[in-house]
């Protein structure tokens, strides 16, 4: 057998207490592609991204070439031979191509002069092996983000990597492009180099791995070749956890429809993220939206939250025909939408609980748009009285409070504006254990008082243990919609990888 | 008014503010000129030297607070000064006309800053930079380049220079329009709806925007606001002056945006307030009345006025952390 590219033993990392990878152990050997599989936040990126030079490992040992290494920064692994492809691109936007693949190795001639026709010319043949026509001049902010793809490719081939991990490269690629990259990585495997490939889509999985491992919470369940697992085993490796049964849902009579859209679609840049997803939310449900990274479920919600990029078709609200072209028409129609990113997107950090708790409620609380500094004191007061936020004061300063109570004030400010149709995008994420259950209660609370609840999370045990109705998305497709007691890990994240059977799905 | 409003970092910056006033009070108190600092004249005087430039900080206030700046308040200053003197000197329009016509025009100029940056989403810095360039053209295009002037000056230019005595002191008719300004600002960024919007903008324009606050509409008020005040002051000054000047104002802008940052109002957006500006501009406006009367020359007065600003700001984000 011949010798590792590159070995990985005994690595731990956690982010502030935080365990993303525990005792995990991985190798890639020349001329092979070994696919990294998982659910999201099994660790896949933080695995690559030490062996990339991006984050350094708590604990363990980094072989490259059976030399120990220790990679400091990206240049660092750059000059052992490792390359990294992922998708929050490392490319400087304002500056060519030709510049991009050459920064920090730039072709010099006496006095450090850059020896631009030189550059030129490899970048021309660089560009040309990854199947890109562009000039290499171009500004790489220009580009498609499909092509900037490419472009990180070809300085990972510029850079004569043998290491080289890619990290689901194909999610922004067109059929055309994804097949002239799997070439690419024929090519390369010839050459001897050694490939680590992510991916949430089991068709590319069979078709490209020599060699899988299956990471699950942070720990490596399996490293087997990829003759000697079938799909229904893969699956099962990558779910293996039980619902938590500390989850209770109690489930209520479903009542009136409250929300229905025959094809949802939202247009990316390169393409559609979400196309032709059909729902349909009743009074008193939980309906789950389950899917991978870039599934389109977070795009769903935000769709159906007046995103000025969607297309709702056949949407009706309470019964009645209607469009929403913006998040106050949502509102108007009795819409609420809990963002995945609250210090992004939901909360203004430095404001009061007691000013964000009424900020969406307010056309209410003021009416002639005179502020009636009694109703908004009683509002806030509602809110941590029934969220049970703990503050110093009503007049405290979100950004001072924990992430589960800055949750809860994000919630109350929705549920100040008294919704009939609640979309949460991750409402539990990032945020302790004692505050997701009070989250989970919250959740029983309001679908018994009537309302309807849109549930995305990336946490499967949290998903199915809450969601009276699931459905998976797989590359903003529509791939399944199972009952609760169909809804099964396996068969979820099999839908979530586009199916067992691997049928194509159109790009 | 409402308890809940203040939360504890901003009433620490108010503090602050205060301080800083204090600290350049008590500097005037040292260096008093052989009394002359004790003298309830010389406050007047500061206080009517202040009150043009404050209005402008008044307004450039709520604009910064959305995270937003004006750099056209200088030239609005010349513009609205034009046509106030070409209303009162040429056509011999009453004061009454005159002085809300400068205003609207003021407004005018602010509401189509307020379209650039939030219709057509130019950044504040650039939408402004070309307002401030146009408006200065426009001031001197109405006036062939030359100052509006008549001897002897209008009724209305007198009215406006008029001094009442508080308290046998004689206190001018600009520093009462200043105190107006500011209890108007105060009222539209505690009282009113529009004021919340305008915190929450700027602290998260996306947040804001996903809670329904209508932003393009909020960012809009904010300009006109400031231009409207930019007119005010434009009208005070040219009363001072006697004339229509289109170069009047130079840099001004500048002038309203430290009492603005000197106050500790967040250039970022979404903190601080009107009463933190006025503490600002009183700090900045005695500095140079003190550095008056001590014989200081101008060019090292605003020697001193840099430091100073620099000082108060890195004071502040010491605090901050």
């Amino acid at each position: 057998m011949t010798a590792p590219l590159a070995q990985l033993s005994g690595i731990d990392k956690s982010f502030s207490g935080h365990v993303v990878l525990e005792d995990v152990a991985f190798d890639l050997r020349p001329g092979e592609v070994h696919v990294l599989a998982g659910e999201n936040g099994a660790g896949k990126s933080t695995l690559i991204k030490i062996l990339g030079g991006v984050h350094a490992a708590d604990t363990g040992a980094l072989l490259i070439d059976g030399r120990e290494r220790r990679l400091r920064s990206v240049q660092d692994a750059a000059r052992a031979g490792v390359a990294l492809i992922h998708q929050e691109l490392s490319l400087a936007p304002a500056l060519s191509i030709e510049d991009n693949l050459f920064l920090g190795r730039e072709r010099t001639g006496a006095l450090g002069v850059v020896r631009a026709r030189d550059q030129r010319q490899e970048a021309r043949s660089l560009l040309s092996r990854v199947g890109l026509t562009d000039d290499p001049r171009r500004s790489v902010g220009s580009l498609r983000v499909a092509a900037r793809q490419l472009v990180e490719i070809a300085k990972a081939l510029g850079q004569r990597a043998r290491v080289i991990a890619m990290d689901e490269p194909t999610s922004s690629l067109s059929g055309a492009e994804a097949e002239r990259l799997f070439e690419l990585i024929a090519e390369l495997k010839q050459d001897g180099a050694g490939i680590i490939y992510i991916t949430h889509r089991m068709e590319e999985i069979y078709r490209l791995a020599d060699r899988i491992s299956v990471l699950r919470d942070g720990r490596m369940i399996l490293t087997r070749p990829a003759s000697e697992i079938d799909r229904t085993e893969l699956v099962r490796a990558m779910v293996g956890r039980p619902i938590d049964e500390q989850i209770h849902r109690a489930p209520v009579p479903t009542g009136e429809e409250l929300l229905s859209v025959e094809a949802a679609s939202v247009r990316g840049r390169t393409g559609p993220l979400l196309r032709d997803v059909g729902l349909t939310l009743r009074a008193g449900e939980v309906l789950g939206v389950a899917g991978l990274a870039g599934s389109g479920s977070s795009e769903l919600l935000h769709a159906l939250f007046g995103d000025g990029r969607a297309t709702l078709r056949g949407l009706r609200v309470a019964g009645r025909s209607t469009q929403i072209r913006s998040p106050r028409e949502a509102m108007a129609r009795g819409i609420a939408l809990l963002t995945s990113d609250r210090k992004r997107t939901g909360l203004c950090l430095s404001l009061s609980v007691a000013e964000n708790t009424t900020l969406a409620a307010l056309r209410r609380l003021s009416p002639g748009g005179l502020r009636r500094p009694g109703l908004e004191a009683h509002a806030a007061t509602r809110g941590i009285t029934s969220m049970r936020i703990a503050c110093r004061s009503a007049s405290q300063s979100v950004q001072y409070l924990s992430g589960g109570n800055q949750q809860k004030v994000a919630l109350a400010k929705w549920i100040e504006t008294r919704p009939r149709v609640l979309l949460l995008d991750e409402p539990t994420r990032g945020i302790d254990v004692g505050a997701k259950h009070e989250i989970y209660e919250l959740i029983n609370r309001w679908t018994a008082e009537g309302m309807g609840i849109l549930l995305v999370s990336s946490e499967l045990p949290e998903l199915l243990g809450l969601a009276d109705r699931v459905i998976v998305l797989h590359r903003g497709h529509l791939s399944a919609e199972l009952a609760r007691d169909e809804a099964t890990p396996e068969r979820v994240v099999a839908a979530a990888l586009g199916g067992l059977e691997g049928k194509a799905t159109p790009a | 008014m409402n308890t809940q409003r203040r939360s504890l970092p901003i009433s620490r910056e108010v503090g602050f503010a205060f301080a800083a006033l204090g600290v350049v009070l008590l500097v005037g108190a040292l260096f008093n000129a052989n009394g002359l600092f004790f003298k309830p004249e010389t406050h007047a005087l500061a206080l009517w030297a202040v009150s043009g430039y404050g209005i402008l900080a008044c307004g450039m206030t709520v604009v910064i607070l959305t995270a937003g700046i004006d750099l056209s308040v200088g030239s609005l200053v010349a513009l609205s000064g034009v046509v106030f003197a070409q209303c009162t000197m040429e056509a011999e329009l009453s004061g009454w006309v005159a002085l809300p016509a400068a205003v609207l025009v003021g407004a005018a100029c602010g509401l189509v800053s307020g379209m650039l940056v939030a219709l057509l989403r130019l950044q504040p810095f650039i939408a402004t930079l070309a307002m401030m360039a146009f408006a200065r053209g426009l001031a001197k295009t109405l006036t062939g380049g030359v100052k509006v002037q008549k001897m002897p000056p209008p009724e209305s230019i007198e009215a406006l220079n008029a001094r009442f005595p508080i308290l046998g002191v004689d206190v001018s008719v600009s520093v009462f329009l200043f105190l107006g300004c500011v209890l108007l600002t105060v009222f539209f960024l505690r009282a009113l709806r529009f004021g919340r919007y305008v915190y929450a903008i700027g602290d998260n324009e996306e947040a804001s925007r996903l809670s329904g606050v209508p932003v393009r509409l909020t960012k809009i008020l904010a300009y006109v606001m400031c231009g409207a005040f930019a007119g005010l002051a434009g009208v005070l000054f040219a009363a001072v002056e006697r004339q229509g000047n289109p170069d009047a104002g130079l840099a001004y802008e500048l002038t309203a945006i430290a009492m603005v940052v000197v106050g500790g109002t967040s250039l970022m957006g979404g903190r601080g307030g009107v009463v933190l500006t006025v503490l600002g501009a009183l700090t900045i406006g005695y500095l140079r009345k003190i550095l008056d009367i001590n014989g200081v020359p101008t060019a090292q007065q605003l020697m001193i006025t840099g430091g100073i600003i620099v000082l108060a700001v890195l004071v502040q984000s010491l605090r901050r952390e």
